[in-house]
């Protein structure tokens, strides 16, 4: 079986997703049980830890289902340790979701932060999932911190834009030596599905879900995209040709 | 130090005005159909050309809400703690010379006003004073924060405007947002309707939003209070403001209110009406220029106003506001800042946000790695 292994756990789909943007949340449990995704990210942010009756988390209760608690809204390095330590305490789980955008408004990622929190989360023993730019640099950086895997964008969270960062995409993937999900900016299941033929590991999808006008029906099908895009890798894709071959090939005068 | 005020003096209102006036059809194509919108595309959306496009901005302004912030909407509740006031201003209910009681609520009537909220699921919180620095300044608004701090998981202020170490202190004891309106850009209209009091400083008003960036707020709001002056002027000019805002202080989120005179105790009538259809192209041009920004509705407005326009950009609203001190627990009777309009519980607008598809957000913040 073809499946994905991060840190100490076996994955069988690569269809990571989200619980942001749902219009209840019970619409949220059966999409997400429709996309068959066994890691799902929530904000720290939005759910109550303390409380054992909070909306979001009893919706996620479920044998398949892994959260994967992320640090949005924490804006530098200490914040996010903070916020990871709260999360592996209240969640019981060292996996966590790095994300620091000190900007609110294009939540972009900050790359300096990023890695100094990286580096100190590996060390405190944390299973570290970094939300990046789509930049080869820093993935290898993040790498060699220890990080089990790097998630670079493939255009503005939330945007739907597709894979906008694609010739870095793949040098990352080209170069990278834990796997690689590209997370934010993937809008419909044909981006997914592209994303997995180059040979992303994974992907993370929630607003393109969410907010579908049928998120059930959507997650099914970003479920078989995600699916078909990593067939079509393993199974190697014809070339593409750009040209037709010459009738007459310029080199034949070799063998005359 | 650079502020908004050295924007700000370059532009004189009577041609930004004019301006606004003068845009025409082609102007409001041209920023319907852009993908980045500029304040000049801002100033065609508020123009009276872009009346017959509305239904067409709404669709845009729903689609691009939903696309940041998904079928969801935040609740909040006000709480007033205080009605002294030693301003005077010509259309607000506390102002100095109104002939009203006067109360300020003590830490168990703040825990009382606070039990009531809690038990009706607010988590995020807007904390309200007059301005009455010996009783109510900056120790007293920072006790309430930290009386308060454990029990919200977001807490707003809605005070007099300060200086940047009070925020920073305030901040520190766990405050995330404050809201500070202009009232009116208009400098000279300014002055009429606020001339007695530490209000009556245009300017110190004018820069908060600056001091609140050196200081590190998560969040600031804006706006302009409806019927003083001229909405389309007044709304550039809070537009500018937030452009400014965005790009110097880039680590902070804004929010945009959209305050309309309403009756109060000693009332004024608005000098330039804003009607409801003026509103909603007010609040579409706003997300046509601004995916991100934050855009609440208060209980000022009506039930049949909030119904409609809670899928038109609005992204945060408050519900059964009580705009008096004790107004939920301790005091319900007591004379109110203005009248609140739609009046219905928070059930009643949880189950018809929910009627909307829309699910309601109570926590989207935890300051406790700060």
């Amino acid at each position: 079986m073809d499946t994905l292994k991060i840190a100490d756990k076996e994955f069988s789909s690569r269809l990571f997703t989200g619980t942001g943007k749902f219009s209840s949340s019970d619409l949220m449990r059966k999409s997400l049980l429709a996309s068959e995704s066994e890691l799902i990210t929530v904000a720290l942010k939005r759910v109550d830890v303390e409380d054992d009756n909070d909306n979001i988390l009893r919706h996620l209760d479920h044998p398949r289902i892994n959260l994967l608690p992320n640090t949005s809204g924490v804006r530098d390095a200490k914040e996010a340790v903070f916020a990871a330590q709260l999360a592996r305490e209240a969640l019981e789980t060292n996996w966590i979701k790095l994300e620091i955008h000190p900007d609110p408004k294009y939540l972009l990622p900050d790359p300096i932060e990023t890695l100094k929190a990286a580096e100190e989360l590996v060390k405190l023993g944390f299973v570290v999932m970094p939300y990046i730019h789509a930049d080869p640099v820093l993935c290898k950086r993040l790498e060699e911190v220890g990080t089990q895997c790097v998630m670079p964008l493939g255009a503005p969270i939330g945007s739907n834009k597709g894979l906008k960062t694609f010739d870095f995409l793949e040098i990352i993937i080209d170069q990278s030596n834990v796997p690689v999900i590209v997370d934010a900016g993937i809008g419909s299941p044909s981006h997914a599905a592209f994303a997995m033929e180059i040979g992303a590991d994974a992907v993370l999808v929630n607003t393109a879900i969410a907010v579908s006008q049928e998120p059930i029906a959507m997650a099914e099908a970003f479920r078989m995209a995600v699916k078909a895009g990593r067939l079509a890798y393993n199974a190697k894709l014809a070339p593409v040709k750009k040209h037709a071959e010459a009738s007459s090939p310029l080199t034949s005068f070799l063998n005359e | 130090m650079s502020s908004f005020k050295d924007i700000f003096d370059k532009f004189d209102w009577n041609d930004v005005l004019s301006d606004i006036l003068q845009k025409n059809e082609q102007d409001v194509q041209q920023a319907l159909y852009a993908s980045k919108r500029t304040i000049e595309d801002f100033k065609a959306l508020i123009s009276p050309a872009a009346k017959p496009y509305l239904e067409q901005m709404a669709q845009l302004s729903y689609q691009l809400t939903k696309k940041r912030f998904g079928n969801t909407i935040q609740m909040y509740a006000p709480m007033y703690l205080s009605n002294e006031c030693q301003n005077i201003c010509t259309y607000c209910g506390f102002s100095m010379t109104n002939k009203i009681p006067r109360r300020t609520l003590t830490d168990e009537e703040i825990l009382e006003e606070v039990a009531y909220l809690k038990s009706k699921g607010y988590d995020h919180i807007l904390l309200v004073t007059g301005e009455a620095n010996r009783t109510v300044g900056v120790s007293y608004i920072n006790n309430a924060i930290q009386l308060i701090q454990s029990k919200f998981a977001n807490i707003t202020i809605e005070v007099q405007p300060l200086d940047q170490p009070d925020y920073e202190l305030l901040i520190e004891s766990g405050l995330y947002a404050v809201l500070v309106y202009q009232e009116t850009y208009h400098k000279e209209e300014y002055k009429k309707h606020h001339p007695k009091g530490r209000k009556s400083n245009f300017d110190y008003r004018l820069e908060t939003p600056d001091r609140l960036g050196r200081a590190g707020i998560h969040k600031i709001g804006l706006g302009a209070l409806f019927g003083l002056e001229d909405w389309r002027a007044d709304s550039f000019f809070t537009a500018l403001h937030l452009r400014y805002l965005q790009k110097t202080y880039w680590k902070t989120k804004y929010s945009i209110s959209f305050p309309r005179l309403r009756p109060h105790s000693g009332g004024l009538e608005p000098k330039v009406e804003m009607t409801d259809s003026d509103l909603v192209q007010l609040i579409c041009a706003f997300r046509l220029l601004d995916e991100d920004v934050e855009l609440s509705m208060s209980t000022r407005e009506s039930e049949v106003f909030r119904e409609n326009i809670v899928n038109l950009g609005i992204t945060s609203i408050s519900a059964e506001s009580k705009t008096n001190p004790g107004g939920y627990a301790v005091e319900p009777q007591s004379l109110e800042q203005f009248e609140i309009s739609d009046e219905r519980s928070t059930e009643e607008v949880v189950t018809m946000l929910r009627s909307k598809g829309l699910e309601v957000v109570w926590k989207d913040w935890a300051h406790n790695w700060q």
